[in-house]
C-alpha cells in the first residue's frame, strides 16, 4: 500500500515540476509586472506604472490592434476560404482530392522561414512588393490549411444522406448546404476560426518577411525591441510584462468560461 | 493604399477569371450540367496554385540562377563545399536531436501518467500543458529571456538556452500526440496482460511501448523540424550566438536572395523527405490542441 502511495506521490510530483517549469516566467513576468522596478531581481513597491505605461503608449496600443485586425481578417477569409476548400474536397474524385490534400500540407509541414522566403520573393518578383495585402496573404496561407483539417473530420462524420434527403425535399442545392451540411460541420469550422486566430497572433516569421513598412505586430514589435534595444530599451521591455500578464489573465478566463458553459451544456442535456 | 486596392481588385478579378474559366469549360464538356458541391473547392484550388505551389516554384528557380537570371550550379557548388554551411547544418540537426529527445523524455512519463489517472478531471491539468501556448510566441519566449537574465543564464549558456527555449515551446506538440495514442489503448489489453502473467514492466515494453508508436513519430516530426528552423528562439536566448539553418536563410534574404534560396531549397528537401520517412503528418492527431 505504501508503495503504491509512494508510486502516486512520485507521478503528481514530477507532473507538478514540469508544470513550474511552464509557468516560471509567466508567473515571474506576473509579479514583477506589479512592481514599479524595470529590472527583475531587485526589489520595488506595489505600482500600476507598468500597466500605466502600457495603455498609455500610442506605439504599443496601436501594435496591438495591428496585430489583432489582422489576425481577425486572416482568420475570418481563412475560415471561409478553407471550408469551402474542405467541402470541394470533401466531394472530388479521390485524385483530386489526394493531389489537394498533399498541396495543402505544403505550408503545414514546411518550415516557416521557407514559405516566408518564398512568398516574400514571389511578391517582390511580380510586382506586389510589401503591403497589408501580401501581409493578409501570408498569414492566409499559414492558417487556411488549418482550417481544412479540422474541417474534414467533420465532414467525414457527417450523415451525407440528410443533404440527399433535402435535395428530395426540394431544398436548392445552395440551401441544403446552408441548412444541412454547414450545421454539422460547424464546431470544425469553428476550432478552425480559433485555430487560424492563435496562429496569426503567433506568427512572427512570415510577418516579418510580407509585411509593409513600419508595420508592427506584437511578435515582431517585441522581438526587435529585445534584440535591437534602443534608448528606452529597459522601460520598453517592463512594458511587456504588464502585457504578457494581461494576455494570460485573457486565456484563463477565456478558458475557463469556455468550459463552463460547455460543462453546463452538458448538465443540461442530462 | 490606392496600389494595394487596384492591385486586390486584379487579383480578385483574376481568380474570378479563373474560376470562371474552368466552370465555362466544364460546361462545355457537359461534365457540370448545374451547381456541384465539387466547384466550392476551386477558390481554395486557385489559392493553393498562386500562393503555394507558384512560390515553390520561384525558389526552385532563384536556387539555380546567378544575379542576372541566368541558370547557375554556382549556389548549389558553393553551398556544399563551404564547410561553415555544412557544420552550420550539422550542429542544427544536433540541436533539432537533443531538443526532440529532451521533449520526447519529458512528454511521454506526462502523457503516460494522464492517460492511465483516474483521476476525473485529468483534462484540466491537459489543459495546463497547452495553456501557455496561447500566449504570442515572442512575448513567451521574451518572458524565459527575463526569467534566465534575472538567474545569470542569459548569454552564459547560449546552448542550454536556446534547447531549453525549443523545448519549452514544442513540448505540447509532443504530449497531445501522444496521449491521444495511449488514450486509444483498451482496459482489457492491461487486464489480458496482467492476466498472462505479464509484469508491469513487460506489459509497458511489450504492449503501451508498441502502442504508442504513431503517437510518438507524430510528436517527434512536429517537434524535430521547427527545432531545426525556429531561429528566434535561438536568437533571444542564445544571445544572437547560435545560428540555426532557419537563421542563415534569415540572413541571406537581405544579402543574397539565390544563395538564401538555395538553402531553403535544401531544407525543403530535408523537410519532404522526412515527413515522407514518418508517414506524415495526420489530420487526426491533433492540431495544435484545438480538438481538446
Amino acid at each position: 500500500m505504501n508503495k503504491q502511495l509512494a508510486v502516486k506521490c512520485l507521478k503528481a510530483a514530477f507532473i507538478g515540476l514540469v508544470l513550474l517549469l511552464l509557468y516560471a516566467p509567466i508567473l515571474l513576468l506576473a509579479v514583477y509586472s506589479f512592481i514599479g522596478t524595470d529590472i527583475i531581481g531587485t526589489a520595488g513597491a506595489f505600482s500600476w506604472e507598468h500597466y500605466r505605461k502600457l495603455f498609455g503608449d500610442p506605439v504599443i496600443l496601436g501594435m496591438i490592434g495591428n496585430t489583432l485586425l489582422l489576425a481577425f481578417l486572416a482568420a475570418l477569409l481563412s475560415t471561409v476560404l478553407g471550408t469551402l476548400g474542405a467541402l470541394g474536397m470533401f466531394y472530388s474524385k479521390k485524385r483530386v482530392k489526394t493531389v489537394l490534400h498533399g498541396v495543402s500540407q505544403i505550408p503545414v509541414i514546411n518550415a516557416e522561414i521557407v514559405t516566408a522566403l518564398a512568398l516574400a520573393i514571389t511578391f517582390v518578383a511580380v510586382g506586389l512588393g510589401k503591403s497589408y495585402f501580401t501581409l493578409l496573404i501570408g498569414h492566409m496561407v499559414i492558417c487556411t490549411p488549418f482550417v481544412v483539417l479540422s474541417v474534414m473530420p467533420k465532414l467525414k462524420q457527417m450523415d451525407n444522406s440528410l443533404y440527399e434527403a433535402a435535395l428530395d425535399l426540394g431544398a436548392s442545392p445552395a440551401k441544403a448546404l446552408f441548412r444541412i451540411v454547414l450545421p454539422q460541420i460547424l464546431p470544425g469550422v469553428i476550432s478552425g476560426f480559433m485555430l487560424a486566430v492563435t496562429l496569426s497572433l503567433d506568427d512572427y516569421i512570415v510577418t516579418m518577411y510580407t509585411r509593409p513598412n513600419g508595420f508592427e505586430t506584437i511578435s515582431t514589435y517585441v522581438y526587435n525591441a529585445t534584440m535591437r534595444g534602443n534608448a528606452h530599451t529597459a522601460e520598453t521591455l517592463s512594458s511587456f510584462w504588464a502585457l504578457t500578464t494581461v494576455i494570460f489573465l485573457l486565456i484563463v478566463i477565456f478558458v475557463a468560461v469556455a468550459n463552463l458553459s460547455s460543462l453546463r451544456k452538458k448538465e443540461a442535456k442530462k | 493604399m490606392s496600389t494595394t486596392v487596384l492591385i486586390l481588385i486584379i487579383f480578385g478579378a483574376a481568380l474570378l477569371l479563373g474560376a470562371g474559366a474552368l466552370l465555362a469549360y466544364r460546361l462545355v464538356r457537359g461534365h457540370m450540367p448545374h451547381f456541384t458541391r465539387k466547384a466550392l473547392g476551386i477558390p481554395y484550388a486557385v489559392f493553393l496554385i498562386f500562393f503555394v505551389i507558384a512560390p515553390m516554384l520561384v525558389i526552385l528557380v532563384y536556387a539555380f540562377t546567378d544575379r542576372n537570371m541566368h541558370f547557375s550550379f554556382a549556389n548549389f557548388v558553393k553551398f556544399f563545399s563551404d564547410p561553415t554551411k555544412l557544420s552550420t547544418i550539422a550542429y542544427s540537426i544536433v540541436i533539432a536531436l537533443i531538443t526532440t529527445a529532451v521533449c520526447l523524455l519529458i512528454a511521454f512519463p506526462v502523457a503516460y501518467i494522464l492517460a492511465r489517472s483516474k483521476m476525473k478531471k485529468k483534462y484540466v491539468i491537459l489543459m495546463l500543458f497547452v495553456l501557455p501556448m496561447w500566449i504570442n510566441f515572442v512575448l513567451r519566449i521574451n518572458a524565459i529571456r527575463e526569467l534566465f537574465n534575472w538567474i545569470g543564464l542569459l548569454g552564459e549558456a547560449n546552448y542550454f538556452n536556446t534547447v531549453f527555449g525549443m523545448v519549452y515551446d514544442f513540448l505540447p506538440f509532443m504530449i497531445l500526440p501522444i496521449y491521444t495514442t495511449l488514450m486509444k489503448i483498451e482496459e482489457s489489453l492491461y487486464e489480458a496482460s496482467a492476466d498472462l502473467g505479464a509484469g508491469a514492466f513487460t506489459t509497458f515494453f511489450r504492449v503501451t511501448l508498441p502502442l504508442s508508436v504513431p503517437g510518438v513519430v507524430s510528436g517527434v516530426t512536429m517537434v524535430f523540424l521547427p527545432s531545426m528552423t525556429n531561429y528566434v528562439v535561438s536568437d533571444m536566448l542564445g544571445n544572437s550566438m547560435v545560428t540555426i539553418i532557419g537563421k542563415f536563410i534569415s540572413e541571406y534574404f537581405a544579402s543574397d536572395w539565390h544563395m538564401g534560396s538555395m538553402v531553403a531549397l535544401v531544407l525543403l528537401i530535408v523537410v519532404f523527405v522526412s515527413t515522407l520517412l514518418t508517414g506524415g503528418f495526420k489530420s487526426e492527431e491533433n492540431v495544435r490542441g484545438a480538438n481538446l
